[in-house]
């Protein structure tokens, strides 16, 4: 064998290897949703979406932890977004040099990589006990805005790094000013971009129990939150409940409720790929 | 054609409208009574009280009842802040934490619910083990056991030389620190190299893949999955409470003969919540309905005397808080948002 075939020979294996490894994560996800979706697919009825917590496994439903799921996802992204991208703006066009935002940096990077039931301890303390929020909708949406705001000012950062330099240049030399310029070039450049972070930001509040169940959210909820200041229950918190009682009935429940929470998040991130890919078109350099 | 669907659709509108008026409530069902419960602590427990709160929305369809599931722990801590009402709990209040109750001005009483038997388990296969002694676990799970007693045959000489595989609730739990104590004599002391779970399902599927395997759980999981396991009598080498090594069952869970590993469930009402109407119809419906809801969720319930008997206790303890101060001002924030 020569050279040039071995070397083709390694580039061909090395093809294979990693259709390979992509195909495993992808099986694996084919079956975990094939599974979820047998067990739980027939659960699911209006029924299903409307009751109310039961210790009978088929007249158990999660029409209030749903509802808390959807109250949650608002809230926090109303507070988690602004800031985020206001954060993500100041670290890229304004604090560059400093060391305030060398520091910043550091430990925002770090933020992204701790976990989840830090922030709830977090978010027990100081919304919960010193704001005297106790354990209500508006505690656990201020504690997963904290979660998902080192994702949103990351993501935020590399869209904003990603517009050339062109654009930039081309609106100071028409005598834009620093605000202008971000506002109306930057922004709208790096919009499709600060969306996917958004996403995924959303995608990994959406299936959190632990900080919540830190922070006083309860598996009993009865009736459905009218205002940020009610108790709550999120779908995480449910499937975790049903998971582990005893009789099998509730692990059909807890599945059914799985596939309920998928597609919260499938339609949460459609309409954020939509915004993006709307975005997107308008954007021409 | 179109007019037979349409009679359907009505129908079925119909009956989906009739299904959404509602639940009937109880005849003697009490509409005047508002109110909020917070009810926190033990998952082991929660089934218990989610089954009757649930009940309570037709006796009371104007009080508004949580639970949480904090653990025993997690609830006694806010429950010694006085900010919940009951905390359930599937060990005794520790003296820190009660202490932490009386400086906060809150009294509390102790009242037992259920009963759970924390059953010893091997796979179906393991055709060595007939029955186990008290001492033997205790060989087996004590912290010197730790890679030391590795293989069956050194727990009783004529068991296999196989390995031994263990399975046990999570040192966060109060079955842990219940089964601790039982067993090595003090609790949250054991071996750590065991295969853990705050979830007992997974150790039923680990028992029952795992022909060398040994493992203890409440009650209700060995009955939902009786085809998959093998429980095994313990002898506590006492003859006072029955004699030989006992099988857990209803009876002797019930009548105490499966000791030490029977276990009674609590749930605890502080001074204020005493006071509130309420939480003391709330509880008196507990007590009315407990031994048929525990049973139903899995539970062995209390002799009928006991019910009565603690039943009373909370009368009692309700008379006491009447008169005191309800110290409201005392009470840590966190409790607003209701």
């Amino acid at each position: 064998m020569t050279n040039s075939e071995l070397n083709r020979f390694k580039d061909k294996a090395f093809q294979g290897f990693g259709i390979f490894c992509t195909f495993i994560g992808l099986i694996v996800l084919a079956i975990f949703l094939i599974n979820i979706l047998i067990d739980g697919l027939g659960r699911i009825d209006w029924e299903f979406l409307n009751n109310l917590p039961s210790r009978r496994a088929h007249r158990a439903g999660i029409y209030t932890a749903w509802i808390g799921t959807l109250w949650i996802l608002v809230l926090s992204s109303v507070v988690a977004f602004p800031l985020g991208i206001a954060a993500g703006v100041y670290l890229e066009e304004y604090g560059k040099k400093s060391r305030i935002a060398n520091f910043l940096e550091v430990n925002i990077s770090n933020l992204a990589g701790v976990p989840s039931i830090i922030y709830g301890l977090l978010g027990l303390e100081i919304f919960g006990r010193v704001f005297g929020l106790g354990g209500s909708l508006l505690t656990g949406a201020l504690t997963l805005a904290l979660l998902m705001l080192p994702i949103i000012i990351v993501t935020t950062r590399e869209a904003i790094k990603a517009v050339p330099r062109s654009i930039r240049d081309a609106s100071f030399a028409l005598g834009a000013s620093k605000w202008q310029t971000i506002w109306f070039q930057v922004l709208p450049a790096s919009f499709g971009g600060i969306l996917t972070g958004v996403i995924l930001a959303l995608s990994r509040a959406v299936g959190e129990a632990a900080p919540l169940i830190v922070i006083g959210a309860l598996a009993y909820v009865p009736f459905a939150p009218t205002s940020p200041l009610d108790e709550f229950t999120v779908l995480p918190i449910q499937i975790f409940n049903w998971i582990s009682r005893p009789q099998a009935a509730f692990a059909t429940n807890a599945a059914a409720a799985i596939i309920i929470l998928l597609l919260i998040t499938f339609i949460l991130n459609g309409i954020a790929v939509y915004l993006r890919n709307k975005w997107q078109k308008k954007v021409k350099w | 054609m179109l007019h037979f669907k349409l009679n359907n659709l009505a129908t079925a509108a119909l009956v989906l409208l009739v299904a959404a008026c509602g639940p009937k409530y109880n005849e003697d069902a009490d509409f005047s009574l508002k109110g909020d419960i917070s009810i926190d602590g033990s998952s082991t427990v929660y089934p218990i009280t989610e089954a009757v709160a649930e009940e309570y929305r037709y006796e009371a369809p104007n009080v508004r009842t949580t639970i949480g599931v904090s653990g025993s722990g997690g609830g006694f801590k806010k429950f010694s802040r006085g900010e919940i009402d009951i905390s359930n709990a599937s060990r005794s209040i520790k003296d820190e934490e009660a202490a932490t109750a009386k400086e906060n001005g809150l009294d509390f009483v102790e009242l037992s619910v259920a009963y759970d038997g924390l059953t010893i388990v091997v796979n179906p296969e393991n055709n060595w083990v007939k029955d186990i002694t008290v001492a033997e676990l205790k060989k087996i799970w004590e912290p010197a056991a730790q890679n030391k007693i590795t293989h069956w045959n050194q727990v009783r000489p004529e068991w296999p030389n196989r390995e031994i595989h263990l399975y046990g609730a999570g040192v966060e739990s109060g079955t842990y620190d219940y089964f601790t104590e039982a067993i090595v004599g003090k609790s949250h002391a054991s071996r750590g190299d065991y295969t853990a779970s705050e979830d007992d399902n997974v150790l039923v599927q680990g028992v029952s893949t795992d022909v060398n395997a040994l493992g203890f759980f409440g009650y209700a999981y060995y009955e939902e999955n009786k085809a998959k396991l093998k429980a095994i009598p313990v002898s506590d080498e006492d003859e006072s409470n029955g004699k030989g090594a006992i099988l857990p069952s209803l009876q002797t869970i019930k009548d105490g003969s499966y000791a030490p590993l029977s276990r009674p469930l609590f749930i605890y009402i502080n001074s204020a919540a005493a006071q509130k109407p309420a939480v003391v119809k709330f509880v008196d419906f507990y007590f009315e309905n407990a031994a048929k809801l525990s049973r139903e969720v899995g539970f062995i319930p209390l002799p009928d005397a006991k019910y009565t008997e603690e039943h009373q206790k909370f009368k009692t303890f309700v008379a006491e808080s009447a008169g005191k101060p309800a110290k409201q001002d005392n009470v840590a924030p966190g409790n607003i948002g209701h």
